[in-house]
């Protein structure tokens, strides 16, 4: 019913206006649809609150989104209908097919890929609307376009590009296509925020000369500060650096929803853009570091934060056995078992929840814990136990369990480091003080699965843990390590 | 609509935005970026415009190049998520 009356009311709208295409305003149920779209968008992140709501959050979101493509299709694009169906079946096509595929330990690298897109397609729509502005209702029948128009569309090309070439970035780092070590250019500081005043300046500029070299250097100037802005960020900070690049894709669509007066794509806009600056805002929190400090890049690349501790000593570790730590949790009563990003790396997830299994054949409590900053994306670790069947209700945020471990009998750290390092609450200077850390050294045993005892956690430092009384190296690749243990628990 | 009814849509939104995303849980943020993702791909509005447009050939061109980029987002966001979500469990009771 709604779309008939949108087909008769977009025809009939049209002569009445300047333009040769009916802008949004030409009937009144156009605007209403795209707020009805963004209503729909903002239940889709509302559903996420909880895992029994949020799959009919996300039928939300693709209800929203249909509708929102469907009022724009009906009343402008019916012209050029089996062109823009040919695009939208190879890249939905191709969309579908990359997400049935993907691995979930590669969702960082895909999160990253699908905001290079976005940031691409708003660079694409910014020159789109440039090249013709009256289509887009932005310029009399002289294309002149309006000044106020030039700095919305100047700035969505300029975030979009932003995004795109830093998502890139983020995207070959993760992938490994690219080493995750932070590079670091002499005078980045000083490059960078040339670059940006630059662009600034230049959108200024743009008000008074739309000429097409101003638009092009805008674009070129800010696919370069993108790419410059990631590359000093190291590997584990990926996670700030993708929830940041999330936040850019959504100013850079809300900054087109301004030059196209859509609803729909303000409140996304605005809703993507607030949802990636708080993740970026948690990640940055639990890392106990600014986010300055991470845009500015350079952790983990430092060699004298390392050897900062004076000569190291070597001091007594105890290594033990798979069939040791089958023996021990077997006897326990609880066990918390903290994954980090090395789970991910080994693909440890399903041996680990097999072990669960066992041990709570056995009448031990299991529980997980995660850290906030744990793998390379905002929530990593859970979809990869979610991925293993871990029932989400055995699986713990970092403030819910840390009251715990006194009560833990073991302590099983799986690919984690610098998340359980006592150094984070007591060495002032040590790079990740005041970090929020797991107090695992309460627990009775704490078993720590490590491929060697020479590597050392992102942040470079040595790890107390290690060498405590009650702890237990396991070293080995994690999946093998799982799998010994778990053919020892089965006897 | 005029500039001042825009800021204030998007303004609003922004508040939204800020006290809908604290209320997800911490265990579904890999969710939250990838739905994010598809529905920040809404640029596809922008896209569809200009691809349907008359006018200039490039512009054309460029639109339904966006809506090929948008489209792969659109449907790999909502289908990853889905597939994400489908694998939050609770425990089974026995």
């Amino acid at each position: 019913m709604i779309l008939s009356l949108l087909a008769a009311a977009a025809p009939a709208a049209a002569p009445a206006n300047a333009f040769p295409y009916p802008t949004a305003e030409n009937s009144p149920i156009v605007p209403l649809l795209y707020l009805v779209a963004g209503v729909l968008f903002i239940m889709a992140l509302r559903g996420l609150s909880s895992p029994a709501t949020s799959r009919a959050g996300n039928r939300y979101g693709m209800i929203g989104m249909t509708i929102a493509m469907v009022t724009t299709l009906l009343t402008h694009g019916l012209a050029s209908l089996p062109e823009i169906a040919g695009a939208i079946a190879i890249g939905g096509g191709l969309g579908f097919v990359t997400a049935r595929r993907i691995k979930m330990t590669d969702m960082p690298q895909l999160v990253a890929a699908f905001h290079s897109l976005v940031g691409f397609a708003a660079v694409l729509v910014g020159l789109a609307a440039y090249l013709n502005p009256i289509a887009f209702g932005i310029a009399g029948l002289d294309g002149i376009i309006e000044p106020q128009s030039r700095i919305e569309m100047g700035l969505g090309i300029a975030i979009g590009a932003i995004t795109f070439s830093g998502s890139v970035i983020a995207f070959l780092k993760l992938n490994g296509n690219m080493s995750g070590a932070p590079i670091m250019l002499p005078g980045r500081h000083a490059i960078n925020l040339g670059t940006l005043v630059a662009i600034l300046g230049l959108v200024g500029y743009f008000t008074q000369d739309q000429a097409p070299w101003v638009i092009a250097v805008i674009t070129a100037l800010s696919f370069i500060i993108g790419f410059l802005l990631i590359i000093p960020i190291g590997g584990a900070d990926m996670p700030v650096v993708v929830s940041m690049l999330n936040s850019y894709s959504g100013w850079a669509a809300a900054a087109m929803g301004f030059t196209l007066h859509n609803t729909a794509m303000i409140i996304t806009g605005a809703l993507v853009g607030s949802s990636g600056a708080i993740l970026s805002y948690i990640m940055c929190k639990a890392m106990n570091r600014s986010f300055i400090s991470v845009i500015a890049g350079g952790f983990g690349a430092a060699p004298e934060a390392a050897a900062g501790g004076g000569a190291k000593v070597q001091r007594p570790w105890k290594r033990g056995s798979a069939e040791d730590a089958a023996f021990l949790m077997k006897e326990a009563e609880n066990v918390i078992i903290i994954p980090g990003y090395g789970m991910a790396v080994a693909q440890a997830q399903h041996v680990l929840r097999e072990m669960g299994d066992l041990l709570k054949k056995e009448g031990v409590n299991v529980k997980y814990a995660i850290h906030p900053v744990a793998g390379r994306m905002p929530g990593h670790m859970n979809v990869l136990l979610a991925e293993a069947n871990v029932p989400y209700d055995e699986v713990f945020e970092l403030e819910d369990i840390n009251g715990e471990f006194a009560q833990a009998d073991v302590a099983f750290i799986i690919g984690a480091n610098d998340v359980v390092n006592p150094a984070a609450k007591t060495d002032k200077s040590s790079p990740i003080y005041g970090m929020p850390v797991f107090d695992v050294d309460k627990a009775k045993t704490v078993m720590f699965i490590k491929r060697s005892m020479g590597g050392v956690g992102y942040a470079g430092v040595d790890n107390d843990v290690f060498y405590m009384d009650q702890t237990m190296m396991l070293l080995a690749d994690a999946k093998k390590m799982v799998e010994d243990i778990n053919k020892a628990l089965a006897h | 609509m005029d500039f001042i009814s825009i800021l204030s849509v998007f303004v609003m939104a922004c508040f939204v935005g800020y006290y809908v995303v604290w209320s997800v849980t911490p265990a579904l943020h890999t969710p939250l970026m990838a739905v994010t993702n598809a529905i920040s791909s809404v640029i596809v509005v922008g896209a569809l415009v200009a691809g349907a447009a008359e006018g200039s050939v490039i512009s054309k061109w460029l639109g339904l190049l966006a809506v090929v980029l948008a489209s792969v987002n659109i449907f790999g966001g909502f289908a990853v998520t889905e597939r994400m979500l489908a694998m939050y469990k609770k425990k089974e009771k026995k």
